[in-house]
């Protein structure tokens, strides 16, 4: 189990509040400036970050973050920057790291060199959008050999058989899309988001935290009470697309982010 | 059923189901379906009485006399898919998925499309059935087959745009989808070739495997005997897994799948996979695609929209590493060569996709003696590319 990751959910929930995941695609809008856009997440009071690698075909994306992917990969962007990224983030910071990557990024750079990589500048998880339980085997032994966790991922659409086998592969916390749909706002969450959240919290005994389709901070304030995390994604990447290069990103980013950390308060 | 794929869908190394969770449990569901369809003398005499009625199934096996005393080698046979309702091979498919989605209950059928003849067919079947269809389309291919888009129209379907990365096949799949992923519940997927999750492989290649089976029984009533060579082009590779599979216990039977040669060898000017490609994940799939060092599918070409695909069907990449199948590729200029002899010599137009396999049998018919059969699955026709050709060569329609 990572340590970072784990601590984080602990404080969180010893501060009455779910802890923020916070959601960026690395080289959007290049590069150079996704290490001063981790910190400026870390100042908002981020507790998690999910940094997304970009790639061709993004088929869990809406279009906010294919958007972003596009942008990233046109600015060069590649899996080994990423790592390079938070390696530099690492001489400063402990904020926990989950990577969110497609597998063929992965399966490229050669799996057993990723997690080895990986484990070594720092990461603490990851999340593969298109690998299922069935597929995970060798991901998550050659991640399981360097301590870093492969975060499982469930949806309203998982069976208790499926949500079960995620039980086997969590370690910290498991991931559940709350709609059936792609990344991206949506003006209403479901209403039986919270029974299924307690739902799986029961069957996999791990902290849940709820991502896709928030993006507003009464959204966080609501799925705050059940949840023991809240994922804030296309929101933070349609700032990014908005201000583009402009240094004001930064600043206007880090009081967008306090504002849901404000929200993730519970009772 | 065939043996293969397992039943965690792999074909040897290749295939297996990379999707979202979201699709994991209606991929399962789907897979059962399917199965008990096919157990299930009545949905297979209602699949087997459309084919014969509305698609007019058994295509012919015609003798291409004069291409092959042209070509000067083996007796060349021709398996007409182009004499399918539709034009193309591509209805097999449709019209077997559409009546697997009435049968799961759903209201309305998704179908991705590059050339125009898989969203045709599914849009037919649709209307055929009375279902609710939409079909993504790249923005790219739109422009190149405007002629489809109005005719999915005509038949009812909604079609759209989709203009995102290179707007064409690979990206009308991601729109499809991240639309079935919306919309799981009402919707079933029509997805077009062997491609794709599990079972997506397995069924379209039993929905096409009809050519293979009508086939094998044409060549032994009107040759006597088996051919030395079966020849199919290769996209995603349905029609060549439909004509394939029944040959595949035939050791003494070659089979050839041909892909796009394109433009030459660099990245980005063909579609040849199995030449120019490498192992990874692309559209639910473990296969052979085209991509860059960092993971990203790398852009492709060919003259042939139904070709110009960066990955191809799981079971392809098997028969590729378990040397059952040879793969080879052939350039645009020779698709459009034998494209215009087939014309001339038999009085029919082929696909362009179909052209492929024919440039590679003018290049080896003449190395088999004339008692010897070259079987060619000939999977579309070319009226969906004749404005095409003629712009490619400078005539004004």
């Amino acid at each position: 189990m990572s340590t970072r990751i784990d601590a984080a959910f602990r404080r969180a929930a010893k501060e009455k509040r779910a802890a923020l995941i916070a959601y960026i695609t690395a080289g959007d809008p290049t590069p150079a400036r996704t290490l001063e856009l981790l910190r400026a997440l870390e100042r908002g009071g981020v507790d998690v970050v999910e940094l997304g690698v970009p790639y061709s075909d993004p088929i869990a994306d809406g279009p906010i973050n294919c958007a972003a992917a596009e942008r990233a990969l046109a600015a060069g962007t590649t899996l080994a920057g990423v790592l390079q990224t938070i390696r530099e983030l690492r001489f400063t910071s402990q904020l926990p790291v989950v990577l969110f990557s497609y597998a063929n990024p992965v399966l490229a750079y050669g799996l057993s060199r990723f997690a080895l990589d990986a484990a070594t500048v720092g990461v603490d998880g990851v999340l593969l959008p298109d690998v299922p339980a069935e597929e995970a085997t060798p991901f998550h032994q050659q991640l399981r050999r360097v301590g870093v966790e492969l975060v499982p991922m469930l949806a309203p659409t998982s069976t208790r058989v499926r949500v079960k086998q995620a039980k086997k592969l969590a370690e910290s916390f498991v991931y559940f899309v709350s709609h059936t749909g792609v990344t991206g706002p949506q003006a209403q969450l479901p209403t039986e988001l919270e029974a299924q959240v307690r739902l799986v919290r029961k069957l996999t005994g791990r902290r849940v935290a709820v991502g896709f389709g928030v993006s507003k901070a009464e959204q966080v304030a609501r799925v705050a009470q059940f949840a023991d995390g809240v994922v804030v994604g296309s929101a933070l990447v349609a700032r990014i697309a908005q201000w583009g290069d402009d240094p004001e990103l930064v600043g206007d980013l880090q009081r967008f982010v306090q504002q849901l950390r404000a929200a993730t308060r519970r009772g | 059923m065939k043996r293969l794929p397992d039943e965690r869908g792999y074909f040897g190394a290749y295939g297996g189901r990379f999707v979202p969770e979201t699709l994991m449990a209606p991929l399962q569901e789907l897979e059962e379906a399917f199965r008990e369809a096919m157990r299930d003398k009545a949905f297979k005499r209602e699949l087997d009485g459309l084919l014969r009625d509305y698609c007019g199934r058994p295509t012919p096996l015609s003798f291409a006399q004069r291409f092959s005393a042209h070509l000067g080698g083996a007796r060349v046979y021709l398996k007409r898919e182009d004499l399918c309702h539709t034009g193309a091979h591509k209805i097999n498919n449709a019209l077997g998925q559409c009546l697997l989605a009435r049968r799961m209950g759903k209201v309305r059928v998704i179908a991705e499309t590059g050339a125009g003849q898989h969203g045709v067919a599914v849009a037919t079947a649709a209307a055929l059935l009375g279902l609710s269809c939409r079909i993504y389309m790249g923005t790219e291919d739109e422009r190149r087959q405007a002629l489809n888009v109005y005719r999915m129209r005509l038949l009812g379907a909604e079609v759209v745009g989709v203009d995102a990365g290179s707007k064409t096949l690979k990206d009308a799949i991601n729109e499809a989808l991240r639309d079935w992923v919306t919309n799981v519940h009402t919707t079933h997927y029509v997805m077009g070739s062997v491609l794709g999750p599990h079972p997506y492989p397995m069924m379209v290649r039993e929905f096409q495997a009809v050519i293979g089976a009508e086939a094998w029984l044409q060549m032994r009533k009107v040759y006597g005997g088996l051919p030395r060579l079966v020849v199919a082009c290769v996209g995603g590779g349905s029609n060549a897994a439909g004509i394939f599979t029944a040959f595949l216990p035939y050791q003494k039977v070659k089979l050839v799948g041909v892909e796009a040669g394109g433009r030459g060898p660099l990245l980005g000017h063909h579609a040849a996979r199995f030449a120019g490609g490498s192992p990874g994940v692309l559209h639910g799939t473990f296969t052979y695609l085209l991509q860059d060092a960092s993971g990203n599918t790398a852009p492709t070409h060919s003259i042939s929209a139904g070709l110009d695909y960066p990955a191809v069907g799981p079971e392809h990449a098997f028969w590729k590493d378990s040397r059952r199948v040879e793969y080879v590729h052939v350039s645009d200029e020779e698709a459009k060569a034998a494209f215009h002899l087939l014309a001339e010599l038999e009085g029919i137009v082929p696909a362009l996709e179909t052209a492929h396999a024919l440039a590679y049998v003018t290049k080896v018919a003449r190395s088999f003696s004339p008692a010897e059969a070259i079987l060619v699955n000939l999977s579309g026709r070319g009226d969906k590319d004749v404005a095409e050709v003629a712009r490619l060569e400078g005539v004004r329609l």
